[in-house]
């Protein structure tokens, strides 16, 4: 077992103290017992992202596994309401019968965080509001949750939003609960808006740029009008000791060539509008004499997919980070950052995905403080064997700290609800 | 004037008037109070011109330092404030209290940065949400959010009100297009959420702020996301002659898995109104009618217009007009844009409701509107915004007539409570302000309501800001007046509503 995992497990507890209430009513009762007597939880669903965030010292665990299920899904009205621990791949497959998804792009930690593929629950995916390459299109996790209800830290039932997507009805806390992690409410049902799948998808892929010609080629992408729904640049592996050369190995792809780093760009739609859409992007990206090659889109899907899912960063024994920062900004980071990390760029140099080497908590907040120079912030998603703890996982300030404490306990006013899994004091 | 109940009035502090205008001018020059009654008239309503109050002292505070050194004096003497953008609003968002500092923000009036490579703008919130548009269209970009009142209402407004818009099915709301803020609490404290990046870490504080009606925090600077314009737009105008027909054919277009960039529909009353107003060439024999705007490149849009009819001729629709330039797609929306003068044409007073509800229940919700105006005795018409399900119904009377307005009430409070019985909400996109909070726990329970007042009280305890606004103050579902127009002399005729 690895330290990380020793830090996770809950070593604190005895065999009793894992509660599984079957629905929302028990979820009440058992926080209303515990708040009355000041016992701090942990709430689970199927655990996939339990390792995100500080690990809990808590003497309970409040298992929502039991609250899943499909309560109402219509097609026509863009929208699927399900029990909050319905599995997202349950979820994906109901829509896939209507052909459609959660345009979102749910993300895959489980190659990260345990080796194996496992999107985990709708509440986890609503609590860490991370999304997929999807985003800077269609919006992250919290543009696609039109309500929810669950149970706050005194155990009274709360509910916001509804099924419709124009609601302007008392403070939207359906934005407020995605990315909260567990700290304002035990999640026990969610109503997410849905859309329609594309018809067929095609990546565009140009070989061999170096990031700063990359970047400029991604940002022309995006702002054209040819409605593009990815776009990253996946650089060749740093030759440095520590780092699993795996990218030629995740990517296989009869299409794809490995010819130095790789800049893709997605389009999807219908296969006219596909078509037409590379042409323009080949003209207007002046890309006519680069080394190109396109995924047709079985391939394209398979790539996107394997993109979203992290994978190859799935042997990693490195800490994992997270940065998001304006795309403008994305060149100089990783000229301040030296070439010592296996990185990629997604949403068009607006996110990054770093696994870096022997990184000590000194190197960790030094990072920080560059991401936060330039206006964006850095999250710590897996810690390493090297580094198994840190301070602050997450990037925060005094200012929005103080709100943020006020906000929690509006929720959960003796902190019984994750405590301390975003930030010491929360 | 329907009576209106708001918090007590601090008389004592209304006393010392003097005092508080000598402590303000300490902080912001002279020229930007506005204390004597003859002044502070002009901004005794917003748009929900039915309740007017004038505020003790009006004030232009000129940058974000005396914002928050007015409301860190506020605070600490215990002022009410209440922010005010463009004045807009159509929920009584920023109706002043009698005891109240009203704080203006029209002199926020500039774009701070345009920033192509990120694709944002930042501006002040006194900026009307057209300009941000008319900043970046010369580089084919805009601001996708378009409430009707776009050419007037600022984008703090927008905010804080969440604005919509009819493109809100496939671009969003404000909520979905804003990437920071930079706010003030009633303390004084200044923050910014988000910035030029997507989402931002920890409690999406932006998305809180965004839609609370002025009731959290003053927002002083904004950075919204600009997109680039679609390749080509079309329009098709189609009639039915049942309203069901029009109802089926809006959720076979969804189902079918097109997400239409706009879709209208309006009701046999607006239709004939509309088209006596701008002539716009709509089929007056229908009993209902949609506008299917649809965005994309060359082909794309031609295959979906093609799709779309076929759809419609499925549903026996009676006609299909598919627009040939831009000239004639511009005339296409120039109807369901009038349709407030249009109404104003048709009766001497009339109420706009603002209700969401899933769009398979249209047929149900209009039939019980229908039922309703024969109950009341009064003439409804109805436009809707299809693709996001919110409904638009125009109750008109005559306010002369004896007890008219009580009953136009009633009427408006019956067809809100029907929309949210079908799972609809009470307001989708003017806002809850005073009109519409004692409807509020129609909606929600009490832990519901509660929640959210604890939210408030833990971002203002003394609930100064913009209090009597949103939530129940006489804590029962009493009536309270909507959109009220007499002989279309509304706040502002020129403006285009919903």
């Amino acid at each position: 077992m690895s330290i990380e995992e020793t830090q996770n497990f809950p070593t604190f507890q005895d065999s009793d103290s894992i509660e599984y209430p079957k629905n929302e009513k028990e979820v009440s009762n058992f926080i209303r017992k515990f708040y009355k007597s000041n016992i701090p939880i942990e709430l689970v669903g199927s655990g996939s992202k339990k390792k995100i965030g500080k690990p809990l010292q808590c003497s309970k665990t409040l298992n929502l596994s039991k609250l899943n299920g499909i309560v109402e899904y219509l097609p026509e009205e863009l929208y699927i309401k399900i029990k909050a621990s319905t599995s997202i791949k349950q979820i994906e497959e109901e829509l896939k019968k209507n052909k459609q998804q959660l345009a979102f792009e749910p993300i895959d930690f489980g190659y990260l965080l345990n080796g194996k593929s496992d999107y985990g629950t709708a509440a986890g995916q609503v609590a860490c509001n991370i999304s997929g390459p999807r985003r800077f299109k269609v919006g992250s996790v919290r543009d696609h949750v039109l309500g929810f209800r669950g149970v706050n830290g005194k155990g009274e039932i709360i509910k916001s939003g509804g099924v419709v997507v124009k609601n302007v009805t008392g403070y939207d806390l359906s934005k407020l609960i995605c990315g909260s992690y567990g700290t304002l409410v035990a999640l026990t049902e969610i109503t997410f808006k849905v859309l329609p799948a594309p018809e067929e998808s095609k990546t565009l892929i140009i070989h061999n740029q170096k990031i700063e010609s990359a970047t400029h080629l991604l940002e022309k992408a995006i702002s054209s009008s040819n409605d593009i729904s990815g776009a990253i640049f996946l650089p060749k592996e740093p030759e440095v000791p520590g780092c699993v050369m795996n990218i030629e190995k995740t990517f296989k792809l009869n299409d794809l060539k490995h010819e130095g780093s790789i800049t893709a760009i997605r389009i999807e739609g219908s296969k006219n509008s596909i078509n037409q859409r590379i042409k323009n992007l080949i003209n207007e990206l002046k890309i006519i004499n680069f080394n190109i090659s396109i995924l047709e889109t079985h391939q394209s899907e398979i790539f996107w997919n394997k993109v979203k899912s992290l994978e190859f960063f799935s042997f990693s024994k490195n800490s994992i980070l997270r940065i998001v920062i304006p795309p403008s900004e994305c060149v100089k980071l990783i000229y301040q950052l030296s070439n010592k990390y296996k990185y990629y760029l997604d949403w068009g140099g607006a996110l990054m995905w770093m696994e870096a080497f022997e990184l000590s908590e000194e190197m960790f907040e030094s990072i920080r403080k560059k991401v936060v120079k330039l206006g964006g912030y850095v999250t710590m998603i897996k810690n390493s064997d090297y580094l198994p703890h840190v301070e602050e996982v997450f990037t925060i300030n005094r200012d929005r700290f103080n709100v943020s404490q006020n906000i929690k306990k509006s929720f959960d006013p003796k902190r019984i609800l994750n405590p301390g899994k975003m930030y010491t004091g929360i | 004037m329907t009576k209106l109940t708001m918090p007590k009035i601090d008389r004592k502090l209304i006393s010392k008037k003097t005092d508080v205008v000598a402590n303000l001018k300490k902080i912001i020059r002279t020229e930007n109070i506005l204390d004597h009654e003859d002044q502070t008239r002009p901004f005794e309503t917003d748009a929900l011109s039915a309740y007017k109050q004038k505020p003790l002292v009006v004030v232009f505070p000129e940058n974000t330092k005396e914002v928050s050194k007015i409301l860190a004096y506020c605070n600490q003497e215990r002022i009410k404030v209440v922010p005010r953008g463009a004045g807009t609003g159509l929920s009584g968002g920023a109706l002043p209290l009698a005891d109240s500092i009203l704080l203006c923000l029209s002199k926020f009036n500039k774009i701070i940065n345009i920033d192509y490579k990120n694709r944002c703008v930042v501006a002040q919130p006194g900026v009307t949400n057209l300009s941000i548009t008319q900043a970046v269209e010369d580089r084919g970009f805009y601001y996708a959010p378009d409430p009707s009142s776009q050419i007037a209402c600022s984008i703090g407004g927008n905010v804080a009100e969440n604005s919509g818009g009819v493109h809100s099915l496939k671009y969003g709301t404000t909520t979905n297009n804003l990437l920071g803020v930079q706010v003030v609490f009633i303390d004084g404290t200044i923050i910014r959420f988000g910035g030029k990046t997507y989402d931002s870490e920890g409690y999406d504080l932006l998305g809180l702020i965004t839609g609370s009606e002025g009731l959290l925090c003053v927002i002083t600077e904004v950075t919204v996301k600009i997109l680039t314009k679609p390749q080509a737009v079309k329009a098709a105008l189609i009639g039915f002659s049942t309203i069901e027909d029009g109802g089926r054919c809006v959720s076979d277009i969804i189902a079918s898995g097109i997400i239409p960039a706009g879709m209208e529909m309006m009701d046999k009353a607006l239709i004939h109104a509309t088209d006596n107003f701008v002539k716009a060439g709509y089929p007056r024999d229908a009993e209902s009618m949609l506008i299917v705007e649809l965005d994309g490149t060359e082909n794309e849009v031609d295959e979906l217009i093609e799709r779309v009819s076929k759809i419609a001729k499925k549903n026996k629709s009676s006609s299909i007009k598919i627009s040939k330039n831009e000239k004639q797609r511009l005339k296409f929306w120039a109807g369901r844009k009038a349709a407030f003068p249009a109404c104003g044409d048709m009766a001497p007073d009339y109420y706009c409701m603002d209700g969401t509800i899933p769009r398979g229940k249209l047929a149900e919700v209009l039939k019980e509107i229908g039922r309703l105006s024969k109950k009341y005795n009064l003439p409804v018409a109805n436009a809707f915004h299809a693709g996001d399900g919110n409904l638009h119904p125009l109750i008109m009377y005559d306010a002369n007539e004896k007890n008219s307005l009580e009953k136009t009430e009633k009427f408006g409070a019956d067809i809100l409570k029907c929309c949210v019985k079908v799972g609809g909400v009470l307001t989708g996109e003017h806002g809850v302000g005073v009109e519409k909070r004692e409807l509020m726990c129609e909606m929600f329970s009490n832990n519901d309501i509660q929640q959210q007042i604890k939210i408030k009280k833990a971002l203002d305890a003394s609930s100064l800001l913009n209090p009597g606004k949103v939530y129940p103050i006489l804590r029962k579902c009493a009536e309270e007046g909507r959109v009220h127009v007499h002989r279309g002399n509304t706040k502002f005729p020129d403006i285009p509503r919903f």
